[in-house]
C-alpha cells in the first residue's frame, strides 16, 4: 500500500503517523507539504495528522483546509482513495467540507490528554474492518476542540447511515452524542479525534490503534 | 474602503468562552448579567469599489464556518 501523509506548518503528530504506517505496511509514507499542489502517483492511503496547523489561526484547521494540497486531497477523496484525518486532520477534514459538522471548543474548555474508551459503532467500513461491531477499545486523545457538532439532522443521518464509526463510551469534550468518529457518504473518509496511530506497539500501552492500519491494508489489498 | 465583519456563534450553538467569561463577570461581582456570546471581529482594509457580494463570498468560504456561526459585514464608507 503507498501512502501520503500531508504535513502542514504547526503539524506535530504527522512522525507518528509515518511510523505507523511504515509499521504496518512495511513502506514509509510520502511526507507531503501543505503547499504541494499535488499528491504522488498511485496513492491509496492518505492521512491528514493532528498538531495546531498554522497555529489554529481563526478556528482549527481552517487554514490548513484552504490549502494547495487540500484540492488533491478533495479530488482524490473523490476518486475513492482512503482518506483518514485525525484530531487537527479531523477538524481539517470538516472544514474543508469532506465531513459534515464542526469541531468546537471542549464544553468544559479544558484541553484532554488521556486514554479514553470507545466503541466501534460500524465494522463494516474501510478503516474499521479489522473490529468487531460494538468492541470497546482504547485510544489516547490529546485535544481541545473536540467537541462535534452538527444540527439534529445531520446527527441523525449519521446514525441511520451507520456513519458513527467511533463513540466515546463516557462524556469526554461535549460531543453531540459522545461521537468521536464520522465516516463521509461514500465512506472512504474517516475523522477522529483520538489517536490511533499512538496505540500501535505495546511500548505505548496498548496496540488498539494498531489494528485500524491493519484493516485498512488488508481491504485495500483485497 | 474598510469594512468590519462580526461572527457571532449560531443562536443555540453552546458557547463554553462565553460562559467561562459569564462565570468571570459573576464572580467579579457583577450581577445583572443574563447570558454572554463571544464573538469575533475582523476587520477589512478593501479595494473600493469590493462589492457587498464579494465581501459575502469571503465570509463564506473563510471568515465564517457556516455550519456553527453566522456573520454581519459593516461597511465603514469613510474609513
Amino acid at each position: 500500500m503507498k501512502t501520503a501523509v500531508v504535513v502542514f506548518p504547526g503539524s506535530n503528530c504527522d512522525r507518528d503517523l509515518a511510523v505507523a504506517l511504515e509499521l504496518v505496511t512495511g513502506r514509509k509514507p510520502a511526507m507531503i507539504w501543505h503547499k504541494e499542489p499535488e499528491l504522488p502517483e498511485g496513492v491509496d492511503f492518505i492521512g491528514i495528522p493532528g498538531g495546531f496547523s498554522y497555529g489554529d489561526y481563526l478556528r482549527s484547521g481552517a487554514m490548513a483546509a484552504r490549502s494547495p494540497v487540500m484540492r488533491a486531497v478533495k479530488d482524490a477523496a473523490a476518486r475513492g482513495v482512503p482518506v483518514i484525518g485525525i484530531c487537527n486532520g479531523f477538524q481539517v477534514l470538516t472544514e474543508a467540507g469532506l465531513l459534515p459538522g464542526a469541531l468546537m471548543r471542549n464544553a468544559r474548555l479544558s484541553f484532554v490528554c488521556r486514554k479514553v474508551p470507545l466503541r466501534v459503532e460500524n465494522s463494516q467500513s474501510l478503516f474499521t474492518a479489522a473490529y468487531d461491531a460494538g468492541e470497546e477499545i482504547v485510544f489516547p486523545v490529546a485535544h481541545h476542540d473536540g467537541n462535534y457538532q452538527a444540527d439534529e439532522a445531520t446527527l441523525d443521518r449519521l446514525e441511520g447511515e451507520g456513519r458513527v464509526a467511533f463513540r466515546y463510551l463516557d462524556e469526554v469534550n461535549g460531543s453531540a452524542r459522545n461521537i468521536a468518529g464520522i465516516l463521509n457518504d461514500s465512506g472512504n473518509v474517516l475523522g477522529l479525534m483520538p489517536h490511533p496511530e499512538r496505540v500501535v506497539e505495546t511500548a505505548h500501552g496498548g496496540t488498539d490503534g494498531r489494528r485500524l492500519f491493519e484493516g485498512l491494508l488488508e481491504t485495500v489489498n483485497a | 474602503m474598510k469594512a468590519r465583519v462580526f461572527i457571532t456563534l449560531k443562536p443555540g450553538v453552546l458557547d463554553p468562552q462565553g460562559k467561562a467569561i459569564h462565570h468571570a463577570l459573576e464572580g467579579l461581582g457583577f450581577s445583572g448579567v443574563n447570558d454572554v456570546r463571544a464573538g469575533k471581529l475582523i476587520e477589512l482594509d478593501l479595494a473600493d469599489g469590493t462589492s457587498d457580494s464579494e465581501i459575502e463570498d469571503m465570509c463564506r468560504k473563510l471568515l465564517a464556518n457556516t455550519v456553527i456561526e453566522n456573520f454581519r459585514i459593516e461597511r465603514l464608507e469613510n474609513a
